[in-house]
């Protein structure tokens, strides 16, 4: 019999955070911007220049680890890591390592009797470095400084997760709570959310941990599954080749599903941490701790909680909803503006849901703004336009974020409520349809929508599909 | 009117009396220079062109009123290790022999806005590392009272500057003594403030948590004035303090009266020259006289300052000049094969061995498994020395102690054992681990004719018990100027 194999994992997940300004510069954070305009003597690490650190910084930090449970640090301190890459322009990276800002806290993952909490080792601030450009034409390198010092927090877990699943849910559930405090935007795709893996395997049932490879290079959650399938298999594989599993962090390649080696244990760097010396402790009091507390915005259970008292929503549609803070927002704003929360709702779990799956999107890349979509529900409710014209309209909306009344004033999209056109129109359907008229007078339902097709389409989908059948109707009784 | 002769005060009272114009005061220094440089060697960079031109600007203000403080119109020269906008700052490193800083040091601004002309750059020791400025890449500075011997270091070319009156005075940087030993060598006054009194925005660090700027000039007076002029609470410094006064002048009172001054017999034994001691216990027996309280004590952990001091500005160096790696700015080898050969030549090339040996050393003692041993056992020293001196000050208003265990060794001498070299900051470096203010004052010469300095140390944030007790010193004896610059007016 195949022996049964346990994988355990544990994250450490780095997080850009919101502030305008860098972490130890007044430089903006703006992602994007020409290379080297975002940039400063002290984030280029010119010689003389020094540090002062962003206080909104340790504001969105501990916000993060109160929302995670943690204790918080009272007196933190920043270490350097020191390693030399010409992306650091310091050749150290201000970091935390003796003294983390927060340790020992957990999140809660799954529902009822899944429920499952995964701890959290510790979290800490640090600065992001800059980015390099390989011009393979040139055989050069260039380095762009403008991601040098955009703040981070590294959040590391203990190694509680035993699946993808898990590791899915983990990450969804930080990336919730961190984009409701408003601390970060958590996009995988432009890097403002990345996460290692940190994966072992060992025999179902035994004590001891297997040894663990950590797995970089991962910026989406199908990544992040693919890898942790892919090394799962690979470990067993070498253990039951009777082989061993080498310490090593690995580099995952997405587009060829595999993963190759980076560096092993012994060629691990030495980081030298020392306590930066440019930089004072950071003190933390209890009243400061209580006021962000006090400050917390409303988090995901409570708003799900409300929606569902406050306008009806089913648990189901108010989960999708608020599982992304982006979504939940414009849901709100939209229902307040056309005060029609369920049809603001369906235009979401529908018609949205299935663009995004159709262009794999992330709900926080959703563009169009909730006035529009308000609009849009408004118009389909005075019944100007009918559905199928609202269909195309949202599509419009959903990718050009159009202004609805003007685009189908523009388009000649509005529906033609003139009873005598309609009338016309009918008749001479009716004329150029003689069969159907017949089916239909001869018991045959399905006639009738024959019918309602053919003025449809005679009235460019330009009326009311249910005030067609209903005049069809009575003209054929 | 002999313009370079007078301290920078009387300077600046003559110019703002209008006897004298900035330009007037200017163009005597760099005759001066012109004179006795090539002697001397205390600069790297001397801005001629310029300085004449800000002195013709800052007139104007002096003239329309704009400019009315001590050190309006009055030629400084500031360390090489501060960054200036318009003069390349090199830290005697070939590393950074071309190197325009983008900004000027804060310390620096604040001369300039309170009107001094800075003319140029002194030489150092490469990087503030080492005693002698002999490890500079542009050569060895000469001690002006004898041009066979070291002006001390780091900040030698400062020191040497000022006592050849090359300057009216000068800045320096001190992290184990860089501003006290070569004042003492030089026969001139530089103080060391409490740690975090002046900005080091813009001061190309070498050990952050030890460095401090100050000023070296020709007395205590101007120390004050100087002190009064770059001491801020600066925002871009984190490590900045703010202090409940800036004022250093009113400090200046000759009246010791009553003050209790301690002397820690664990830095009067072996190792100290006997001619040096003389003078030393001499002095005390001056403030006696004026009414001082004398008391000698037992200081302790004397023998453990300098090994924690080389491993904490050690490592704090190899961290801070890791920046300096060919990439962005300064020396870059002119030929290499990939990024690691590339640093690695560059960092060979562009250092000299007395940075290496630290960078190494600090490497080395912050490197995995040596850590705790080394330098976790050094930051736990460190706050004992501090805790012996709290417990000094509690008994004392100041320390008298010396400033070096000899006059200035010769040429030469000191860079083959740079272990002895290391020794020779035994009296300093402990002011610097406990954050303390220090003073270093002339004190006479020895048989050979060499300067011998003071040093005087208070509790943190007390600089006006050093400025008073060095101040009612000073009553006792007239400045005494090396020959080179009598001779030189004579060339």
């Amino acid at each position: 019999m195949a022996k049964q194999y346990e994988t355990i994992i544990g994250l450490e997940v780095h997080v850009e955070l919101a502030t305008k300004t860098k972490i130890f510069c007044s430089c903006s954070t703006r992602f994007g911007g020409a290379p080297n305009t975002h940039t400063c003597p002290v984030c280029t690490g010119m010689p003389g220049s020094l540090p002062v650190l962003n206080k909104q910084v340790v504001e969105y930090a501990a916000a993060i680890a109160l929302a995670a449970h943690c204790e918080i640090t009272r007196e933190c301190k920043f270490d350097r890591k020191n390693y030399f890459y010409p992306d650091n322009p310091q050749n150290y990276q201000i970091s935390q390592l003796y003294l983390p800002i927060a340790r020992n806290g957990y999140v809660e993952i799954g529902a009822g009797d899944t429920k499952k909490k995964i701890r959290i080792h510790e979290m800490h601030m640090e600065e992001d470095a800059g980015k390099l450009i390989h011009d393979e034409w040139d055989d050069t390198s260039l380095v762009d400084y403008n991601r040098s010092g955009v703040p981070l927090v590294e959040i590391v877990s203990e190694p509680d997760m035993r699946s993808a699943d898990e590791v899915i849910a983990y990450l969804t559930k930080l990336k919730t709570m961190i984009q409701y405090l408003g601390a970060s935007d958590c996009k995988l795709q432009e890097g403002s959310m990345r996460a290692d893996v940190n994966l072992s395997v060992r025999e179902a049932g035994a004590k001891e941990l297997g040894t663990r490879t950590e797995m970089k290079n991962l910026n989406s959650f199908k990544a992040i599954a693919r890898a942790i399938e892919g090394e799962r298999a690979r470990q067993i594989e070498l253990l039951e080749a009777g082989r061993k599993v080498v310490q090593e962090t690995r580099r995952w390649d997405d587009n060829k599903e595999a993963s190759y080696a980076m560096r092993s244990k012994e060629d691990a760097k030495d980081y030298r941490y020392f306590p930066e010396p440019d930089l004072v402790p950071v003190v933390i009091s209890g009243e400061w701790i209580d006021r962000i507390r006090k400050n917390q915005p409303e988090m995901r259970d409570e708003k799900l909680e409300r929606y569902k008292k406050e306008f009806d929503i089913p648990q189901y549609d108010a989960e999708i909803i608020t599982e992304s803070k982006h979504m939940a927002d414009i849901f709100e704003k939209a229902a307040a503006l056309c005060g029609k929360p369920k049809k603001v709702s369906n235009w979401l779990m529908v018609e949205t849901l299935r663009l995004l799956k159709e262009h794999e999107m992330e709900p926080e890349e959703i563009s169009f703004s909730p006035e529009h979509l308000a609009e849009l529900v408004t118009l389909t409710e005075e019944g100007a336009i009918n559905s199928t014209v609202a269909k195309k309209v949202f599509e419009k909306i959903f990718a050009e974020d159009i202004e609805p009344a003007a685009y189908v004033e523009e388009q000649g999209l509005l529906n033609v409520n003139d009873e005598g056109e309609l009338l016309k129109v009918l008749q001479k359907v009716i004329a150029e349809n003689p069969q159907a008229v017949v089916d239909y007078k001869g018991g045959k339902e399905k006639a009738l929508g024959a019918l309602i097709g053919q003025t449809m389409k005679a009235m460019k989908g330009k009326a009311d599909p249910g005030m067609v059948s209903k005049k069809l109707r009575e003209y054929l009784q | 009117m002999d313009i370079t002769s007078m301290t920078a005060a009387t300077l600046g009272k003559r110019i703002k009396a209008r006897e004298l114009s900035a330009v007037e005061a200017v163009k005597a220094y760099l005759g001066q220079i012109e004179k006795v440089e090539g002697d001397i060697r205390g600069f790297v960079t001397v801005d001629r062109e310029g300085a004449v031109k800000r002195a013709e600007e800052i007139q104007k203000k002096i003239d329309d009123g704009t400019l009315s403080g001590p050190l309006a119109g009055v030629p400084a020269a500031v360390k090489d290790n501060l960054c200036t906008e318009n003069m390349r700052t090199t830290c005697s490193s070939r590393m950074l022999e071309n190197f325009k800083p983008a900004f000027t040091a804060e310390a620096v601004k604040r001369l300039e806005k309170a009107g001094v002309i800075i003319i140029g750059k002194t030489n150092m020791d490469e990087f503030a590392m080492g005693s002698t400025t002999e490890t500079s890449f542009f050569g060895a500075t000469r001690n002006p009272w004898n041009l066979g011997h070291v002006p001390g270091g780091s900040s030698g070319g400062s020191c040497a500057a000022v006592a050849a009156e090359e300057c009216a005075f000068a800045l320096g940087s001190d992290t184990g003594g860089s501003i006290r030993q070569p004042s003492a060598f030089c026969g001139v006054t530089g103080i060391k403030p409490t740690y975090g009194t002046v900005s080091r925005y813009g001061l190309i660090a070498y050990g952050s948590s030890l460095d401090q700027i100050g000023p070296v000039a020709k007395d205590v007076t101007d120390c004050a004035v100087i002190l009064e002029a770059i001491a801020s609470h600066d925002p871009k410094d984190s490590t900045s303090m703010k202090r409940e006064s800036y004022d250093f002048t009113s400090a200046l009172v000759d009246d010791v009266k009553g003050m209790r001054i301690g002397i820690p017999t664990d830095y009067f034994t072996e190792g100290l020259d006997e001619e040096v001691k003389k003078h030393i216990l001499k002095v005390a027996e001056v403030l006696k006289e004026k009414g001082a309280v004398v008391e000698e004590f037992d200081l302790s952990l004397v023998q453990y300052a300098i090994p924690a001091y080389y491993v904490i500005a050690s490592a704090e160096a190899s961290s801070n000049l890791s920046r300096f790696d060919g990439v962005k700015y300064g020396y870059r080898t002119p030929e290499y094969e990939g990024l690691h050969n590339m640093y690695k030549k560059s960092r060979s090339e562009g250092f000299g061995p007395e940075v290496k040996r630290r960078i190494m050393l600090g490497s080395f003692v912050l490197s995995s498994g040596y850590y705790d041993a080394y330098y976790l056992k050094a930051l736990k020293t460190k706050a004992l020395i501090k805790q012996a001196f709290d417990r000094a000050f509690e008994k004392y208003d100041v320390i008298l102690a010396p400033a070096a265990p000899t006059a200035a060794p010769k040429l030469g001498e000191s860079l083959k054992d740079p272990l002895k070299m290391y020794l020779g900051d035994i009296y300093t470096i402990s002011v610097n681990l406990a954050g303390l203010p220090g003073i270093s004052i002339p004190v006479g010469t020895d048989q050979e004719g060499l300067p011998v300095g003071m040093q005087i140390i208070g509790p943190c944030f007390h600089e006006d018990r050093l400025l008073r007790a060095a101040y009612a010193y000073e009553k006792t004896r007239a400045y005494e100027r090396p020959a080179i610059v009598k001779k030189g007016g004579d060339r």
